[in-house]
């Protein structure tokens, strides 16, 4: 029964979708690859080089959130021959059984993926998944508003700064900071350091200016705002923008992600998504991609190929030692609820 | 039987993609993983979704307020007979629909913020500035904005099939302009009126970006809460559960504004 209706709710919710996707399939011959990505997350010409050198033709979709991969992903709806998730969804995904194994073998440019980012605990022998960028969480801050050097979690609860704080709308994140700023795992299960860390929450409540989604980096740069969760990635792009912006890792320590290449099951092009795979780990691909998009590469002959002010950024790339520091994201299933619970009771409290 | 057999194209299409969705998203209130449980709609007792519904309502019921204050008038003015620039205000109101909302949307939270266009004219110009985001009220100010052209166009077009004879009959029985409007346009006008009423209402309750980007996220209203359970909590039965508790609400706000037996008489989009 549940199988049935989820056919029908993937064919009533992707019907559109669905219809152009076979749509373009069928209009002629070519061989297609069917990739989901994050939005912005590739440079556009790097398709247009794929379609060039194979003849195989890129049909190219976005999401917004891996969670909202995860619903489009599930059974029954559309089909993608690659997507690429972050590490703690691909876990949640081999949880699932729903990836298809990868023979890293047949794929000639795995061997130049740097050794620290392979086998990592979300995917222990990278049967399921081959790095595709990677990077870290901190604070981005405005330093005309700003004054003294930010190190810490604690400058986002800082009253100096009230109404002046931007904060991420997003649970895991917000969570996160609290967390580290108690000195805890960004994992943790405890529900007494979760209570904890939902009384933080509830005192930054007052102080924030509003809970942004993406169009806080544009604001961010135009200055409406002195404090600012980013990733890396990001704050790259906003301090080449507005120099009067700078990035730092709390010492309380941070996340650390891996977005990884991925095929799920139910692939129907798996040889066109092998080639797809092997391109995007080709040098001079991820290089054009990590300098498109501002996010580091996990190939360090791509990112000998960048220009210098990249390749030796220290918020692009922080050295192995400061990365040890940092933790990666767990599958959170099991207290995603809690989670959503306490984001809202904080996010509530402001609201008054 | 020819002008039945004509409907059969919206009627397959309305079943497919309205019918059959809304008795999935039921089935789904009602069942998780093919478990029958209340437990969605257990969760919307919590005090905390509550006041999410309480504050849905408020907002859609001040914005629907504010913006019939506004267009009646404006609506008046329009069907008038005296006005030359009729076409080119009607084009004023409806121009900014070429627009996709979510940009018109994301346009004022540039224009509006603490640094934005609007607070600097004001600041070179000597006034204090103001904060005009990330508050209920500017919740409200992106609702009247988007919807007010559904306001307008229907009263406009009431108000406009009203015979003249009629209003002059009203003045020559000797009644003021005063009366004139209370017992005779505005009674006549009231189709086009629950029309509007229904069309910014409706809108306004379901919106969910409007309160994030001009809100500042800080309340959160049910279509928010609905787009969280399914794109992140993955609560499917909660989501489910307060999207028929949505449907619900707006059926008695159908029912009641239908008891004015308004929809037959041409309100204008229906």
């Amino acid at each position: 029964m549940r199988k049935l209706s989820r056919l029908f709710l993937g064919m009533a919710l992707a019907g559109t979708m669905a219809i152009t996707l076979t749509g373009c399939g069928n209009n002629d011959d070519k061989p297609v690859v069917k990739v989901f990505n994050w939005g912005d997350y590739i440079d556009p010409e790097v398709n247009k080089i794929f379609e060039e050198e194979t003849g195989i033709r890129v049909i190219y979709s976005e999401f917004g959130t891996n969670e909202e991969m995860f619903q489009k992903l599930e059974p029954g709806n559309v089909s993608y021959d690659i997507a690429i998730p972050s590490d703690y969804m691909i876990e949640k995904m081999i949880n699932n059984d729903m990836l298809e194994p990868i023979d890293v073998t047949k794929l000639t440019n795995y061997p130049k993926i740097d050794e620290r980012f392979k086998n990592l605990p979300y995917d222990p022998n990278n049967q399921y998944s081959i790095p595709y960028m990677w990077g870290t969480v901190g604070i981005i801050y405005n330093t005309t508003m700003v004054e003294e050097p930010v190190d810490s979690w604690n400058a986002l609860w800082d009253e100096r700064y009230a109404g002046k704080i931007f904060v991420y709308d997003s649970e895991r994140e917000g969570i996160m900071a609290a967390l580290k700023k108690l000195g805890y795992s960004m994992n943790t299960r405890d529900p007494k350091e979760l209570e904890e860390a939902k009384q933080e929450l509830i005192k930054q409540a007052p102080l924030v200016l509003s809970y942004v989604g993406d169009e806080g980096k544009g604001k961010m740069i135009s200055g409406e705002a002195a404090l600012m969760m980013a990733w890396a990635g990001d704050a790259m792009v906003m301090t080449e923008e507005n120099p009067d912006l700078a990035f730092a890792l709390p010492k309380e320590g941070t996340n650390f992600f891996v977005d990884a290449i991925v095929v799920p099951k139910g692939a129907e092009n798996l040889e066109n998504a092998y080639k797809y795979i092997d391109f995007l780990c080709r040098p001079d691909i991820a290089a054009k991609n990590a300098e498109y998009i501002g996010y580091s590469t996990p190939i360090s002959e791509a990112r000998a190929l960048l220009p210098e002010e990249i390749r030796n950024s220290e918020v692009a790339y922080p050295s192995e030692e400061e990365t040890d520091k940092m933790e990666m994201f767990t599958d959170p299933s099991d207290v995603i609820k809690l989670y959503s619970s306490i984001w809202m009771e904080a996010k509530s409290s402001a609201s008054q | 039987m020819d002008k039945k057999r004509l409907a059969l194209p919206y009627v397959i299409w309305a079943s497919i993609f309205v019918v059959v969705p809304v008795l999935i998203i039921v089935y789904y209130s009602f069942f998780d993983k093919g478990i029958f449980t209340l437990q969605g709609y257990k969760q919307v007792l919590n005090p905390r979704y509550l006041g999410n519904i309480m504050d849905s309502i408020g907002i859609a019921f001040i914005s629907t307020v504010i913006c019939l204050v506004l267009a009646y008038p404006l609506a008046m003015i329009l069907s008038s007979k005296e006005m030359s620039a009729k076409g080119i205000i009607l084009l004023l109101v409806i121009l900014p629909m070429w627009m996709n909302s979510l940009l018109r949307t994301y346009a004022w939270g540039y224009l509006l913020q603490d640094t934005g266009v609007v607070n600097s004219l004001l600041s070179s110009m000597g006034l204090p500035t103001m904060q005009f985001l990330y508050k209920k009220s500017a919740i409200v100010f992106g609702n009247v904005y988007n919807f007010f052209p559904f306001m307008v166009l229907p009263i406009y077009n009431v108000l406009c099939k009203i015979d003249k004879n009629v209003i002059e009959a009203s003045y020559d029985l000797g009644a003021d302009k005063f009366t004139t409007f209370k017992r005779i346009i505005l009674p006549l006008s009231m189709p086009g009126v629950i029309t509007g009423i229904v069309m910014v209402f409706m809108p306004a309750l379901t919106t969910f970006l409007v309160s994030r980007l001009l809100g500042g996220g800080k309340t959160t209203l049910l279509g928010d809460l609905i787009e969280q359970q399914f794109n992140k909590t993955g609560d499917w039965a909660f989501g489910s559960a307060l999207s028929v508790i949505l449907m619900i609400i707006i059926l008695i706000t159908l029912v009641f504004m239908s008891k004015k037996d308004s929809f037959d008489k041409g309100g204008g989009l229906f």
